[in-house]
């Protein structure tokens, strides 16, 4: 490589950092773009934590808690949704780097349910009892069921579709 | 810098290889494996059985699920999360033909679905017969 190509390279990723960061400022402001906005995807993530469940944002959890979530998948929310080694790492990382920035330890220990989070009660907090018993809805990680755009990580309100 | 093309060649190659998907296996040649597995585990073994497949299955085996519980009784249709909903494609080959085709895949989930469902490992008997029962249903 010449002396002109690795000033260009080292420019254009100067720039895609920079643009990076000036994009997570802007979403700090507005708490629920924050939320919602999609990071760049994983594939061994989507896979993995997709086939269960809708494959959660990983901004909807602080780094510490996805590590407890990752360091016990063996007892997963009372499944065993253990992996191996190297998508464990993988989706560490990838889960690490795009975690939300809010801590939310619960008597000194991450909190591992999105659901209990304060973000999810507040944005929820409309929701009537009916529609979380709704056999349709079933359990509050089916996302799906009312955000029609869950599986391709579109939470926007516009999408919301309660079933009756 | 030429000297560190020839390096990087067999790394490439190498990186190449490594990154392609494992030679993709038919059901049978699993079958096969299980067999042999199974020998091994009980010099008394016999033969794998359909209908103890089925039964194994459809049963409970002191936990809250089956497998059925989640790829419902009919395995050549779509299934459901016990717990979350979430669509599960169908398990019997013959309508799924990406079924029991990838041993790192057919690991992962006996491993799981067998803690789930029984609380310990699956002998490769237990599990030779219920792929047996699996290739016999017809979409």
């Amino acid at each position: 490589m010449t002396l002109n190509h690795k000033k260009f390279f080292t420019s254009v990723i100067t720039a895609l950092f920079l643009s990076g960061g000036m994009m997570s400022i802007a979403h700090a402001e507005d708490d629920d773009d924050y939320y919602r906005a999609k990071p760049a995807g994983n594939k061994t993530w989507q896979t993995e934590c997709g086939s269960c469940h809708v494959a959660f944002p990983p901004r909807l959890l602080p780094a510490e808690s996805w590590r407890a979530v990752m360091n016990g998948l063996d007892k997963h929310f009372g499944s065993d949704a253990s992996l191996d080694e190297a998508s464990t790492r993988e989706i560490t990382t990838y889960l690490e780097k795009n975690a939300g920035k809010r801590r939310n330890d619960v008597a000194g220990k991450p909190l591992l349910r999105i659901t209990e989070t304060h973000w999810f009660k507040r944005e929820h907090d409309e929701v009537s009892q009916n529609t979380w018993k709704n056999p349709k809805v079933k359990s509050p990680s089916n996302c799906a069921a009312c955000h029609t755009g869950a599986e391709k990580g579109n939470y926007s309100e516009h999408g919301i579709h309660i079933p009756r | 810098m030429f000297r560190k093309i020839i390096v990087s060649i067999p790394a490439l190659i190498a990186a190449v290889l490594l990154s392609t998907p494992a030679h993709a296996l038919t059901p049978e040649e699993v079958l096969a494996d299980f067999k042999n597995e199974a020998k091994q585990e009980s010099p008394a073994f016999q033969e794998f059985s359909a209908t103890r497949g089925e039964q194994f299955f459809k049963q409970k085996h002191g936990q809250e699920w089956s497998c059925s519980s989640c790829h419902t009784n009919n395995p050549a249709a779509t299934g459901k999360h016990a717990k979350t909903d979430k669509p599960i494609e169908p398990l019997a080959p013959a309508a799924n033909p990406e079924r029991f085709t990838n041993n790192k895949k057919i690991a992962k989930w006996f491993k799981r679905n067998c803690n789930d469902v029984l609380d310990r490992v699956c002998t490769s008997q237990e599990k030779g017969d219920v792929l047996t029962y699996l290739l016999t249903i017809k979409k």
